[in-house]
């Protein structure tokens, strides 16, 4: 009844290959787009946006990232961690280098730098396949947080060892530093997310996203039909890493305002956001939200429970989000291989004929 | 003979038997590989797990008591025994076994099927799972384990390369204990799966699960029994390692130094595991020893992963690894 092409007349080729060719969805678009835009910002408050809004913000885009190398590429990285800190690195040395130009070109310069470490280490892909791959790019992880914790260069010789990010402005309102108010911090990367999510979807949908897909499918059938395997791969990999460069461009600059590497990009980061997408659904931008959601709702949820409600101790309350979290990611796995994505995908086609049975 | 030369040897020796170790952790992982295809990253929580559950019995701590303690408002924390190291071990085992069987039962049987990322995944659920209940049920303090291997200096082996070289070296019982302990377990390994019926029934899945099928072989008995043994393997690098630095969570991160050895050796190797762990073991020190001092040190965390990445792009199976053959 509700999701239907019925009655949706497309006249003309540009009509024909719009993002959302449904009207129902097309509406449910701007919709989502209005409330994100339009109300979000005078509602919310800085615990809001601390906790759920901007993790979620930053945590969609290195999911949607990481969703086009693994999801549509077929090529498993354990990296991504690494890779955020490269961003995080990035945007610190431009930041503090050429503190005149403003930090939108900053955030995308870093994304881009990432994107030419990413391919570096995904050159490996050529030749190695599945899991070896997988623990390769674990090599990228470990290397380029020891690089970030032992090359004083990287953090501007500061004593900590840590970088912390000074104040930028955009339009005269600061997005960065400590003077930040939560509706900018939470436009500004609402902006890079809608950006990034934009660009995502139609790289996929076209000739780019094809290959990939293809390449997934079965490498040597997409080269024997003549997709390129290394033009095909290394796409994958600097359209990822630029992604996840600004994500982790962001989460430093504009969430954490300030970070010690080995903690914040370790080798956990790189599991949670893969976990994001396999929850959320391989190969799929909405997967790459919904996972994102889910796992940055999940622990604020257990501990406002657990030791809200339940008045348990911290310590045990901790404890039980590990194995929370852990047995909801199995139960999920069995449940439901395929992601939230797939539970909408049904939704959909209930959604279709619904009220009648047929 | 320059004192350079003599520390390198020293440093080889000690890179041989950390080698040694992390073929332990390794061997599990290839254990439940070849049989079921799963790439087990859980196998370091299970050598944690498996080391804080025989302080846990030896010591008679009551399981959960921080979790009982905390909604029953109670006060318990021992039975008050303690046991000798073999019957703790032996009570672990059986801890281990039924941890398998719930694996099997609770997890894998309803994956079976699935793409091997979505197994890895679970196997990553499985571990964060598995390190919130042994700390719910031990307590997460950092425990010491004693089961009686000897530890610290070995005095012969000082004193004659002092006679030999006018410098003694330096190693640690406990590493050559290991070592020992490794041999066995690997010859125990190979005995049994060469010949016992198990372990024939054992090979024949990892060879073919389908064709092992039709000949009999129940797959879900052959999985139980892999995640057996190799909670047996998780048990005994558990020991070896909570003797060396305590049992404490930094435990289950020898997974990640298991990684490129797996990677070197091959996934499906058990001698591979091994050769593996040694080259791992002795090339990160000698780097360390020799490099590392220019760049800033510490660079054990990484060396390993690039030696097997630089490695793998010239053999992208891995030293003794199946040949990979693909078809369209």
């Amino acid at each position: 009844m509700f999701y239907r092409e019925a009655g949706d007349f497309k006249t003309s080729y540009v009509d024909d290959n719009q993002t959302f060719p449904i009207k129902f969805d097309r509406y449910r678009y701007y919709f989502v787009l209005f409330i994100a835009f339009a109300i979000i910002p005078l509602m919310i408050n800085s615990y809001w946006v601390k906790a759920i809004f901007l993790p979620f913000l930053i945590y969609s885009i290195a999911a949607i990232g990481l969703n086009i190398l693994v999801g549509y590429c077929g090529q498993v990285s354990l990296g991504t961690g690494g890779f955020m800190a490269v961003g995080a690195y990035a945007v610190y040395k431009l930041m503090t280098a050429f503190p005149e130009i403003n930090i939108l070109f900053h955030v995308l310069i870093a994304g881009g730098i990432t994107s030419i470490v990413g391919v570096l280490f995904g050159l490996p892909s050529l030749r190695i396949k599945g899991f070896y791959l997988a623990v390769a790019t674990l090599a990228a992880q470990f290397f380029l947080v020891w690089l970030f914790n032992r090359v004083p260069w990287f953090y501007n010789y500061s004593a900590s060892g840590q970088i912390s990010a000074p104040e930028r402005t955009i339009f005269g309102i600061a997005v960065t530093g400590p003077n930040t108010q939560s509706w900018a911090t939470y436009m500004f990367c609402l902006v890079f997310l809608t950006f990034c999510a934009i660009i995502a979807r139609n790289l996929t949908r076209g000739a780019v996203g094809r290959k990939w897909m293809a390449i997934r499918d079965m490498d040597i059938a997409a080269e024997i039909i003549g997709v390129n395997p290394l033009s095909a791969k290394m796409t994958a990999f600097a359209v990822s890493s630029f992604f996840i460069g600004i994500a982790g461009a962001l989460f430093f600059a504009v969430y954490l305002g300030a970070v010690e590497v080995g903690e914040v990009f370790g080798i956990n980061k790189s599991f949670l956001v893969l976990f994001m997408i396999i929850i959320g659904g391989l190969g799929s931008i909405f997967g790459s939200f919904a996972g994102a959601a889910f796992l940055v709702l999940l622990p604020v949820f257990l501990k406002n429970f657990l030791v809200g409600a339940l008045g348990w101790p911290t310590d045990l309350a901790a404890h039980l989000e590990f194995m929370i979290v852990g047995g909801l990611i199995v139960v999920f796995l069995i449940a439901e291989p395929h992601g939230l994505a797939q539970l909408w995908r049904v939704a959909k086609e209930k959604l279709r004929l619904w009220p009648f049975p047929y | 003979m320059p004192e350079q030369f003599i520390f390198g040897i020293e440093v080889f020796l000690n890179g041989l038997m950390a080698g040694v170790l992390y073929a332990l952790v390794a061997l599990g992982f290839v254990l439940i590989y070849k049989a079921s295809g799963i790439f087990n990253y859980a196998q370091g929580v299970m050598a944690l797990f498996a080391a804080m559950t025989l302080v846990g019995i030896m010591d008679g701590q009551v399981p959960f008591s921080h979790l009982i303690n905390a909604i029953f408002g109670t006060d318990v924390h021992h039975f008050g025994w303690h046991l000798p190291g073999l019957v703790g071990i032996l009570l672990t085992m059986l801890v281990m076994i039924a941890l398998a069987l719930i694996v099997q039962k609770v997890i894998f049987k309803h994956l079976v099927g699935q793409e091997p990322i979505i197994l890895f995944m679970a196997t990553i659920g499985l571990a964060y799972f598995m390190e919130g209940l042994g700390d719910l049920m031990w307590g997460a303090d950092i425990k010491k384990l004693n089961v009686g291997l000897p530890q610290g200096i070995n005095i012969w082996i000082d004193e004659t390369t002092y006679n030999i070289f006018d410098y003694g070296f330096f190693i640690d019982n406990l590493d050559i204990v290991a070592t020992i302990i490794a041999v066995i377990l690997v010859a125990v390994l190979v005995a049994f799966s060469q010949y016992t019926k198990q372990g024939r029934a054992m090979r024949a899945v990892a060879d073919d699960h389908q064709a092992a099928l039709s000949v009999g072989v129940s797959l879900n008995f052959i999985w139980i029994m892999v995640w057996s043994v190799a909670g047996f393997v998780a048990l005994v690098a558990g020991v070896v390692w909570g003797t060396k630095s305590g049992v404490q969570f930094s435990l289950s991160l020898i997974a990640l130094k298991a990684l490129p050895v797996l990677m070197l050796g091959g996934f499906t190797s058990i001698p591979g595991a091994i050769v593996g762990g040694l080259i791992i073991g002795v090339g990160e020190k000698l780097f360390e020893f020799a490099i590392g001092p220019l760049i800033g040190g510490a660079t054990e965390n990484w060396f390993a992963y690039v030696l097997a990445l630089i490695f793998l792009v010239f053999r992208p199976q891995g030293l003794f690894g199946e040949k990979i053959i693909e078809r369209v």
